[in-house]
């Protein structure tokens, strides 16, 4: 490349010549970069998905690389017949469930009165709103508010101290400053609606894209959260999901392992059946979600042109 | 927010279109006058404010609360004081922080873990940005930006959990490919000097992806023009990058930037706990694992608020110096 550079270009045909050399180096170098990525991403992802059909003794010797060795379900019999799971689950679903509905409601509302530039003390309402995202009283105080309001150890725990992201009611009044054009509004106060008809019959409806974009953020927000269910939750029967998951994969707290028998053959395979469980733990908890990335993508992308046009 | 400081005072755009052509008399009435339709115009968007109320109460109840709560860093807790009747102890809580022999390591393990983080996390997604943009179209873009992406909705939790399995030191797949290749096998999360790593690497493979996208999304939004007339001038793919590319998405990587800088020292910080194990506390010891630890787990509760509240102190500083940094740098800053 550096000897055709020092070429002054001076006829086009030159030009063109060093062209057809520096793109195609371009192009090698990127899709070296590239191809390393892809498959630092796809390779532990399909690693963890192999194992955890293989025979557990097989991936501790090192013998799975690329496809499963000694095919095997017990990893996924055993997390499926575990009750701290379904439990898990079954909580995960309704604080999820409850968590995004609240959530949203909030910050579509809110995004849309903060876009109405007529509303009086709309930039002391923002900066409030804004400063948060940049000073809070941290976790302890946050701790002590919710433990006043008799919230530990409640369902409420999970959905309210999170409803709000400041940084999702940017997203949202920036959406409707965009998108809904005052002329609309004028045009329909002209017909005698009123702040409420508005926003419930035109507003709500024209921002579908948005609503959907904030319900697919908090789904997952919420769905993988574990920070609140850690802090504000001390009884078992409550835990969502991630925290199950937590004590299994990180503090390999296995809810059977108290029924092992003493002699160590026995002892080490149980042990083995407890890393296979991880596997399939880190399967059943991700792979749903990762086979609806494309479909979720596009409300990404979305919401990152918004993002990117506010900025 | 960066339209609040720069829009007109709301007493004028706020002129509301439903009072028709009469915003012409209006700015030439007296005081009185004004503040007396200020009020008329707020009775008159009652419902607006309703609409807006839960997310006030919200932010009074979680945000603002905790904030007035702080006070207890400068006092004793007490459950039955609460916030405001628990003794004075002034500035005890800093002073033992300061003096306590984890204050040197647990600062310099948050800055040297934040700036790493930073320095690695910010750059790399902005890098494959401009590559994917250039390189691939159609079905192959779609299929990079899917797979680059899918780590962001895997969560922390599991992660982690990946990373303690994956290197595990008897049996993970990278000590084993270590043992293939003749090595010694690493213990990685029992020891100090691989926790930041570890954490940057794993930072990288679950966030790059989705910021990638945003940059993708701004590069979108460069007009194809530029790139034509360049083409016709004969620029390769390089220059195109260095010259169009990079410059048409620097407002958007200043402001990233900025506000990155904002959470420097709050973002991690559920993965550095998860990732904590005895062994490797030296390193992984941060200015928020210790204040969860002293705070939820010890109930030290006014020492633990002294710590975080040095914590949000230090990043609002680091924040605003930043900001003035690019204020005066680039004439772009968040407000």
């Amino acid at each position: 490349m550096t000897t055709q550079l020092m070429r002054p270009p001076v006829t086009p045909r030159g030009t063109a010549f060093r062209r057809r050399l520096a793109d195609p180096l371009f192009n090698a170098f990127a899709m070296t970069i590239l191809g390393f990525a892809l498959i630092a991403v796809i390779y532990p992802i399909y690693f963890i998905v192999i194992a955890s059909v293989s025979e557990p003794a097989r991936v501790y010797e090192g013998q799975v690389w690329f496809w499963p060795v000694g095919f095997t379900l017990d990893g996924y019999a055993r997390l499926l017949t575990d009750a701290t799971v379904w439990r898990g689950l079954g909580n995960s679903l309704l604080y999820t469930g409850l968590a995004t509905a609240l959530s949203v409601a909030l910050v579509v509302s809110a995004g849309y009165v903060l876009s109405r530039r007529d509303l009086p003390g709309r930039k002391t309402i923002t900066f409030l709103l804004v400063v948060t995202l940049f000073f809070d009283g941290g976790i302890i105080p946050r701790y002590l508010v919710v433990g006043d309001l008799g919230l530990l150890d409640t369902v409420g725990a999970m959905i309210l101290p999170g409803a709000v992201a400041v940084w999702n009611v940017v997203i949202a009044r920036a959406f409707f400053e965009s998108s809904l054009p005052d002329e609309i509004r004028e045009a329909a106060q002209m017909d005698g609606a009123s702040d409420f008809r508005f926003f419930f019959r035109i507003a709500v409806p024209l921002s579908k894209p948005l609503i959907a974009l904030m319900i697919v953020i908090h789904l997952i927000w919420n769905w993988n959260g574990f920070f609140d269910a850690l802090i504000y939750l001390n009884n078992p029967d409550l835990y969502p999901l991630q925290l199950v998951l937590r004590n299994i994969l990180v503090q390999s707290d296995l809810s059977g392992s108290s029924n092992l028998s003493g002699d160590l053959a026995s002892y080490e395979a149980a042990q083995r059946l407890a890393e296979l469980l991880k596997y399939s733990a880190i399967v059943f908890a991700s792979v749903p979600l990762l086979l609806m990335v494309p479909f979720l993508q596009r409300f990404f992308t979305q919401g990152a042109l918004l993002g990117a046009v506010k900025n | 927010m960066a339209d609040t400081v720069v829009q007109a005072q709301p007493v004028t755009a706020a002129d509301s279109p439903h009072q028709g052509s009469s915003s012409d008399p209006q700015q030439r009435r007296s005081a009185p006058a004004r503040r007396k339709s200020r009020t008329i115009r707020v009775l008159r968007a009652w419902q607006l404010y309703v609409l807006l109320a839960p997310t006030l109460v919200y932010f009074l109840v979680f945000k603002y609360w905790p904030m007035y709560g702080v006070q207890i860093a400068f006092r004793d807790y007490t459950p039955a004081g609460g916030f405001t009747e628990s003794p004075w102890a002034g500035v005890d809580h800093f002073v033992r922080f300061f003096s306590s022999y984890q204050f040197g390591t647990v600062v310099s393990n948050t800055l040297l873990l934040a700036i790493m983080n930073l320095a690695f996390v910010f750059p790399i997604p902005i890098l494959l940005a401009l590559l994917v943009n250039q390189l691939a179209q159609g079905r192959f873009r779609r299929f990079v930006q899917n797979v680059l992406y899918a780590p962001t909705f895997i969560s922390t939790v599991v992660v982690v959990g990946i990373l303690f399995i994956l290197l595990s030191p008897r049996a993970g797949l990278i000590n084993n490919a270590i043992g293939l290749f003749g090595g010694e096998p690493i213990f990685f999360m029992g020891s100090a000097e691989w926790f930041r790593p570890v954490y940057v690497a794993s930072s990288v493979w679950q966030e790059a992806g989705f910021n990638m996208v945003v940059y993708l999304a701004a590069l979108a939004g460069i007009d194809p023009a530029l790139h034509d007339a360049a083409k016709v001038d004969g620029a390769s793919k390089l220059r195109r990058v260095w010259h169009i590319d990079l410059p048409g998405i620097a407002p958007v990587i200043s402001v990233l930037f900025i506000l990155a800088v904002g959470n420097l020292l709050n973002l991690g910080f559920e993965k550095a706990l998860l990732m904590q194990t005895d062994l490797n506390v030296a390193a992984s010891q941060v200015i928020q694992t210790y204040t969860y630890e002293v705070g939820l787990q010890q109930a030290q509760f006014s020492y633990a608020s002294a710590i975080g509240l040095f914590n949000s102190v230090l990043n609002l500083a680091l924040l605003l110096t930043f900001n003035q940094v690019a204020r005066r740098a680039r004439q772009s800053s968040l407000w």
